[in-house]
């Protein structure tokens, strides 16, 4: 729970019927967040901290940005370096395409997601281990290396491997969060990945917060 | 590297967690999100939940249990039992799970696979085959047949051709499970296990046969088992998952370790 007389931080997750947020909102709660579904980009608001989840394809997932108005909105929001976080698809839509279906995607990194190649199993679906290139406040007091939860067949292939946060393997090296600037995106669930999780997604609350 | 999982199942009826022999002569054994939530301390790396109360009456409830158990356990939550449509699907993952099994209802209509796979992805379906030894046929090639409705009705299926058959249509995981052996505690089928595990890219779950953790450790190594599913062992604490996780470690097999200090009280966010 948040700390006494602490005002809690507004946190917006994107709603673009991408199944369960359930389990995101909970974990943004736990971690001090006043937690807003927005279903359209009118109902944004004037958040900390912008969440956009997902699970899925890229294709139908873009589909329904657009219907709910939120692309412009997104990129607006990057574009002024507004603290910003993606989670698995939520990450791979930063890209410019998609392999997986050849969609459009929203281009504020360059490159695109790629299938995960020499994968011993696909979906690669469990816990693994994410090693950071360098440090970063949302992994404050996570150890190196630590296991987080995975399901995707598809990850992100930036261009620019500045952005490159941290790597994990199935197979072969592949993107498992980006970071630039306020904008961080991780390919894994840090809402079902116990406390290491629950501890990633306060670290981002708290720095959007202090902000 | 990724880890191998260990996945208590916890069987649901009318909003409890019961247990005994599976449809007959069941023991309320508490509130699930509140087992749920121990388990998840103890180092489980995903929870399912098999739904048994046949009745529809019994939906609500479930729907209920999941989003309080989405509310207390940050680990990945499979609901199985029950879903019969792409809506129903839609409930539970809305509720706050993040897949669901499918089993009888895949075999008896093949297209629902690929229906919810179309509309949630791959990776929030969990096809859950039931398989028995028969001897071998040119109906029957490989000597595994899938039965359904709780492992009392064979279907004259190949367990292999259905494998293949349900990772076309999108399933992205199988939950397999050896009917000869379930309930018995003679150890997992590792051959059935093996056969299937080497014939789809999938991640293969292990269930039916555990007695303890060297059950786990054959299931992975000689199974090909992504991740090994078990009950009763530990809802009657014959072993704790954390012990069973040590063994397969001591064994030299890639799974995730939660310290004991780590196990907070503070992952609660609300009272049950």
């Amino acid at each position: 729970m948040a700390a006494f007389g602490r005002a809690r931080i507004p946190v917006t997750v994107v709603d673009y019927g991408a199944g369960n947020l359930v389990s995101i909102e909970q974990a943004l709660v736990a971690a001090g967040a006043d937690v807003r579904r927005a279903a359209h980009a009118a109902e944004i608001g004037d958040p900390a901290l912008l969440v956009v989840p997902g699970v899925g394809a890229s294709a139908p997932a873009m589909e329904r940005l657009h219907a709910g108005g939120f692309v412009p909105a997104i990129l607006d929001w990057v574009a002024a370096d507004q603290p910003f976080l993606g989670i698995c698809l939520g990450l791979q839509l930063l890209f410019e395409r998609s392999d997986e279906d050849g969609a459009q995607t929203l281009g504020i990194l360059r490159g695109h997601t790629v299938r995960l190649e020499s994968a011993p199993t696909l979906p690669h679906i469990g816990w693994n281990q994410v090693e950071r290139r360098h440090e970063h406040p949302a992994f404050d007091g996570i150890a190196p290396g630590a296991d987080f939860y995975f399901v995707h067949s598809y990850a992100g292939a930036p261009v620019d491997r500045d952005v490159i946060l941290a790597e994990t393997e199935h197979g072969a090296r592949f993107t498992a969060a980006v970071a630039r600037g306020n904008l961080l995106g991780v390919q894994f669930h840090p809402e079902r990945s116990g406390d290491d999780g629950l501890r990633l997604v306060a670290n981002v609350v708290g720095a959007a917060g202090a902000a | 590297m990724l880890r191998r999982r260990v996945i208590p199942c916890l069987d649901v009826a009318n909003g409890r967690v019961v247990k005994g022999m599976r449809f007959v002569d069941l023991m309320d054994e508490g509130d699930p999100p509140e087992l749920a939530e121990r388990y998840a301390r103890e180092g489980a790396d995903e929870l399912v939940y098999l739904d048994i109360s046949a009745a529809p009456e019994g939906r609500g409830t479930l729907l209920d249990i999941v989003e309080r158990t989405a509310r207390r356990a940050f680990i990945p939550l499979t609901v199985g039992g029950g879903v019969r449509s792409v809506d129903d699907m839609r409930d539970v993952l809305r509720a706050g799970a993040d897949k669901v099994g499918l089993n009888t209802r895949a075999v008896e209509d093949p297209e629902l696979v690929r229906r919810c796979a179309a509309r949630f992805g791959s990776q929030a379906v969990v096809v859950a085959i039931d398989a028995r030894r028969v001897p071998p046929t040119d109906a029957m090639p490989s000597g595994f047949e899938v039965v359904v409705k709780g492992g009392r009705e064979p279907v004259g299926l190949d367990a292999l051709v259905w494998a293949q058959r349900v990772v076309e249509l999108g399933a992205g995981e199988l939950l397999v499970t050896s009917i000869d052996r379930d309930g018995t505690k003679s150890g997992f089928d590792t051959e059935q296990l093996r056969a299937i595990a080497d014939l789809v890219q999938v991640p293969v779950i292990a269930s039916g046969g555990a007695a303890g953790p060297d059950d786990f450790i054959a299931a992975v190594r000689d199974g090909g088992a992504d991740a090994v599913l078990a009950a009763s062992i530990f809802h009657r604490r014959e072993w704790s998952i954390a012990a069973v996780k040590a063994a397969m470690a001591a064994a030299g097999l890639p799974v995730r370790l939660v310290p004991e200090a780590s196990a907070r009280a503070a992952m609660t966010t609300e009272g049950a």
